[in-house]
This record gives structure tokens, C-alpha cells and sequence, in this order.
């Protein structure tokens, strides 16, 4: 806390050469990720765009630390978050470390437990932490969210896919983490319910200062909600910087390629054939 | 016209309101027609009444007239003609769409043969040549291989060669991009597109993305809880929505452009089948709402520069591009 405090400047997350590498059936290696670096500011929100098999989703499952890097570190308030603490047992490590970064996945039907009710869900995560689990903290958290009290007794199915998203919101955010990551949480939501959790992300990103890591396929969202952005592919970043001048002005022919893939008004299919073109010869 | 809907209401004994309701929409040959609307607003069901595929003991009435000729109507072996050979229809998932254990050739073949070509060394032939026209590279070794072998977007070029094994005059898209990358998108769409200009294809294509829809087709149908809400030309689209719901989903879709703009979320969900109307089933979202539009059964009312529109407040409504809302632009923290 304090290197912050005297050092207003220094980024809250930071990853660097983050590398991870798998073995594949036949003896070849796949490198998922390789070298990985960028840094997130307290309240800042960095887009890690790249199509499947880019590795943006083990990025991020490094970064929560549900993948253990090959190489490389995440360090937030800069402490490296592998390294355990001597006055920390394991388990105080580990709930440690949850607590400062929290991770929402794309099908909350399958990352909420279906027997919990929004309600227990909360408390439960709420007790292990060692916070406050009373009825009003719960309200307040199910209220920062915009569910109300029928959506508070319900267990999943009884809700919809945007009401469940909001509640695996409010339980990453129920323990006050500095870094909430974001793995494709709206890309299977209704346009419209999506255009309602993107709004909540940024009101909660002003008003709690959490950072964002939105991992994502979809450009245009990336594009509406980040400052940074990184592209990757194949494992490797292509280009990195403020999001206005990757995805306005991109430099790697990559970046150029997806941009040029977007359907949009006035847009032709042979655009991206065009920008593939450039892309493979470069 | 290739393709002729006309009013078509969809009922499920059980269900609080019909799937379909007074569904009107045409194609015609040449022409890529869009059906937009969020998840549970009938464009899948509307399609699958295209062939018939209607869910058991529904209660149907209106017409689906294919080159004149009613699919409801149809029994038996003209029923079994009409799916095999005149409709074509490719879905969103091409891994579930083929055997996993069998050669994508095969799969290949068996259309070809129970579609008229009788001799298995003609239709392997005509299979490698299907292979190459929707552009695989060496297809002569791609039919030996099985879909495990392919990428989601190879497998899907294999899912269209099988669509148009019968030379159908109407492909039904289904979401048929959705599960692809985006550069492999645009590939596929673009093959689409000029098998469409080669084969004279009518198509329908069904999609939640109203921006892939407006750049796609030439028409697109706008979709919601069941009805058909506004109905207009591609290009018009984006400069004259007229529906509320139509400009609801264009401020909320975030786009490349236009960064600045602040996405505007249209309140409330989409409504489920358990809920009821007795009016227009947008009223309890729409911004223009007036008490008697929960009394109102929508009718499509024709808009001046052509297409329809379903609200009873379009005399009163903003025309032109949607208004956009201009984001304070955050300094940086």
C-alpha cells in the first residue's frame, strides 16, 4: 500500500514475460504465451483482443493464478504474487491473493454454483473471505449491481443470463479486489443486456477505482471500454498501446487484418481479403 | 418470389403467447434478406418453417409459399423433395452438423447420392469439385479427412458444400458466422456472397448482429418477441431506423467508429415465452411508450422511403441516425 501512496505513478498490475508453454500429444510443444508483458494503472482498464488459440484466456488465467507461468511474474502493488509472504500461512497466501484479483467468466451458468441462492452465494464467498456477511452488506453488493431482493432469493436458473452475470460480478467484487479480469463475460449476452453490463463495468471501474482486464474477441466492445490494448496472436503480442491509436491507427498488419474483418456500415467482405493480403506478406 | 411468408402465427399449446405472430417476410431470387433479433425473438423458428420443422403439436396458420407452392401443405414425398432439394438450410455449429467418425467426402457423397446422382464414382467426383468451389485448398486430400482434422472454418466451407450438393434456390443461414473468428467470418461471408452472385441463390440470414446484418444483405426483417418489428433496406437501416426497438438496438451496439458515443442500454430484458402482451410487447421498454400502446396489437405500417415499420407513435417518433449520446471524455486517472 504504501509504495503506492508515495509513488501515486506506479502502475497496480503488472505482468511481465509471462510465458507458459504446453506439451502436446507427440512430443511437439505449444507455446500458448510468450514473453507477455504490460501493466494496468489503479482504475484503469487494458482490452486483450486476439482470435482463438491467440492466448488471451491464458493471460488471463495467469494473472488470477489458475495457470502457473512457465516464466515471468504478476505483480500487483508491486508484490510479486508467487512469492509467499513469511508471515502468510498457504491458505492465507491463497485467499490473499484472491482477494486482489477476481475473475468473471463468460457462462455464468456454469461458474455460479446452481444450488446456492444469489443470496448464499454472496455470504459464501463473504465468510471465507472473513468480511462482514451480514443482509445489509449483501443487499448493498446485489444493489451495486442492480439485482433487487426477488433476484436475491433465486438460484441461477431461476434468473437470466444478464441477472446471472451481474451476480458473478458482485461476488468478484463482494471481497474488494483491485483487479477484476474478464474473460469474454458479455460475448454471450443479448446485445442489449451487453450494452447494460458495460455500463455497469464502467460506473463500478469510477466508483470503486477497481482495474479492468477485459479479454474479449469483440473488437468493438475492446474498443468502447479500454484504454490499453493489447493484440495477440499465436502466443506472441503483436502491438501494444492506447487503445485509440491500436485499434484507430494500427500499425502491425495483424491488428489491421482484424480491424478490417469487422462488419460495419458500408462494409465489404473483400476488405479483409484485401487487408489478409497484406497481412501474410508482411 | 422465392420465398413468401405470409402472416404466419405459431402456437404451442401450454405457451402463454405464440412463437410466431402474423410473421410476414419475402425473398427473392438473387437476394440476401436479414432476419435480426435478440435470443428468443423467433428468427430460428421462422426459418425452420421454411422446411417444416416445426416443433410437435403446434398450431400453425398463414402460408410459406416456396416458388408458389405452400410448404405447409406438403406431405410425404413432396415434403422429403422440398427439404432435399429446394431449401438448404446451414446452422451454427458445423462440428455438430458432421459425423465425427466418418470422412468429410462421405458426408459429401451420401447428399449427392440421395439427391439424384446414382453413380458413387460421379458423386465423388462432384464432391472434390463441391470441395474446391467453396474454396478449400486440395480437395482431392480434404475428402479423405475427417472433421477433427479441420478448423471451425474449413469445416464450415465443407457444412455449404453440403448445402448446395442439391443446387437449392434458397440457403437459410442460421447464426451460420456467429461461432467463427472474425477473420474467418468475413471469409465465409465472402464466399457466401459469391456463390449467391454465381448461383443465383435467394438467402436468408439470420443473425443477432444487426451491423453484420445492415453490411450483408440487401434487406433486413428486425425481429422482437415473435413479431416482425420493422422491415427495411440494408443501407436505410442505419440512417432511417424507425422502430424504437430498431434504434434501441442500434445505440446499444457498440461499434468501431464512433468511440465517443455512449452506449445506451435499452432497459429491461427480452421477453421470455412465458410472457404475455396485450399490446405492443415493446411498451414496457420503449421510451416512447404511451398507455395505449399496451392496448394496441402492432400492425407494420409502410414507412415513406419503403419497408414497414410496427409502432403506433411513428408520426411522432425522431427521424434520420439515432441520436448519439457524446461520452465526457475521461482524462486520464
Amino acid at each position: 500500500m504504501s509504495a503506492i501512496e508515495t509513488r501515486p505513478e506506479a502502475p497496480l498490475l503488472v505482468a511481465d514475460g509471462l510465458t507458459k508453454t504446453y506439451r502436446l500429444p507427440g512430443g511437439e510443444r505449444l507455446t500458448a504465451a510468450d514473453r507477455v508483458s504490460f501493466t494496468v494503472p489503479r482504475g484503469g482498464s487494458l482490452g486483450v483482443v486476439g482470435e482463438s488459440g491467440s492466448g488471451k484466456s491464458t493471460v488471463a488465467r495467469m494473472l488470477v493464478g489458475l495457470v502457473r507461468p512457465d516464466a515471468g511474474t504478476v505483480a500487483v502493488d508491486g508484490r510479486d504474487r508467487a512469492t509467499r509472504p513469511p508471515s502468510f500461512g498457504r491458505a492465507a497466501h491463497r485467499l490473499a491473493r484472491a482477494r486482489e484479483i477476481q475473475m468473471v467468466f463468460q457462462d455464468p451458468y456454469i461458474s455460479l454454483d446452481p444450488r446456492l441462492t444469489a443470496r448464499h452465494c454472496l455470504r459464501t464467498s463473504l465468510r471465507l473471505h472473513g468480511r462482514d456477511a451480514g443482509d445489509g452488506r449483501i443487499a448493498a453488493l446485489l444493489d451495486q449491481v442492480g439485482l433487487g431482493a426477488r433476484e436475491a432469493g433465486a438460484r441461477p436458473h431461476e434468473l437470466s443470463g444478464g441477472q446471472c452475470q451481474r451476480l458473478a460480478i458482485a461476488r468478484a467484487l463482494a471481497v474488494d479486489p483491485r483487479v477484476l479480469v474478464l474473460d469474454e463475460a458479455v460475448a454471450a449476452l443479448d446485445v442489449s443486456i451487453q450494452a447494460q453490463i458495460l455500463r455497469l463495468l464502467d460506473e463500478i471501474r469510477r466508483d470503486t477505482e477497481v482495474a479492468l482486464v477485459f479479454v474479449s474477441h469483440d473488437l468493438a466492445v475492446v474498443r468502447h471500454i479500454t484504454e490499453e490494448t493489447v493484440v495477440m496472436r499465436r502466443g506472441t503480442v503483436v502491438e501494444q498501446g492506447p487503445t485509440s491509436r491500436v485499434l484507430g491507427a494500427p500499425e502491425d498488419p495483424y491488428t489491421r487484418l482484424l480491424l478490417a474483418s469487422v462488419p460495419r456500415r458500408g462494409w465489404d467482405p473483400a476488405d479483409a481479403e484485401r487487408a489478409r493480403a497484406e497481412a501474410d506478406a508482411a | 418470389m422465392l420465398l413468401d411468408i405470409q402472416n404466419l402465427t405459431l402456437g404451442l399449446p401450454g405457451a402463454a403467447r405464440p412463437l410466431l405472430a402474423e410473421v410476414s417476410l419475402r425473398v427473392g431470387a438473387g437476394e440476401t434478406v436479414g432476419l435480426v433479433g435478440e435470443s428468443g425473438s423467433g428468427k430460428s423458428t421462422t426459418a425452420k418453417t421454411v422446411l417444416r420443422l416445426l416443433p410437435e403439436a403446434a398450431s400453425v396458420t398463414g402460408r410459406v409459399l416456396v416458388d408458389g407452392t405452400d410448404v405447409l401443405a406438403l406431405d410425404g414425398a413432396g415434403l422429403r423433395a422440398h427439404r432435399a432439394g429446394t431449401v438448404a438450410m446451414v446452422h451454427q455449429d458445423p462440428r455438430s452438423a458432421l459425423n465425427p467418425v466418418r470422412r468429410v467426402g462421405d458426408f459429401l457423397v451420401e447428399r449427392l447420392t440421395s439427391t439424384g446422382t446414382t453413380d458413387r464414382r460421379t458423386a465423388r467426383a462432384k464432391a472434390v469439385e463441391l470441395l474446391g468451389a467453396v474454396g478449400l485448398s486440395e480437395p482431392e486430400r480434404r475428402f479423405g479427412q475427417r472433421p477433427h482434422e479441420l478448423s471451425g472454418g474449413m469445416l464450415q466451407r465443407v457444412v455449404i458444400a453440403g448445402a448446395l450438393a442439391a443446387e437449392p434456390r434458397l440457403l437459410l443461414a442460421d447464426e451460420s458466422t456467429s461461432a467463427l473468428d472474425v477473420t474467418t467470418q468475413a471469409e465465409i461471408l465472402a464466399l457466401l456472397r459469391s456463390l449467391r452472385e454465381q448461383r443465383d441463390l435467394g438467402m436468408l440470414f439470420i443473425t443477432h448482429d444487426l451491423h453484420l446484418a445492415a453490411a450483408f444483405c440487401d434487406r433486413v426483417y428486425v425481429m422482437y418477441a415473435g413479431r416482425v418489428v420493422e422491415q427495411q433496406e440494408a443501407d436505410r437501416l442505419f440512417t432511417h431506423a424507425r422502430h424504437p426497438y430498431t434504434r434501441g438496438l442500434l445505440a446499444c451496439s457498440p461499434e468501431l467508429e464512433d468511440i465517443d458515443r455512449a452506449l445506451e442500454p435499452i432497459p429491461g430484458r427480452p421477453p421470455s415465452l412465458s410472457d404475455t402482451f396485450t399490446g405492443c410487447p415493446f411498451a414496457t421498454r420503449c421510451p416512447h411508450a404511451e398507455p395505449e400502446c399496451g392496448t394496441w396489437i402492432p400492425e407494420p405500417v409502410p414507412l415513406p422511403g419503403g419497408g414497414t415499420a410496427a409502432c403506433r407513435r411513428l408520426a411522432d417518433l425522431p427521424e434520420g441516425p439515432v441520436e448519439q449520446p457524446v461520452l465526457a471524455k475521461r482524462s486520464p486517472a
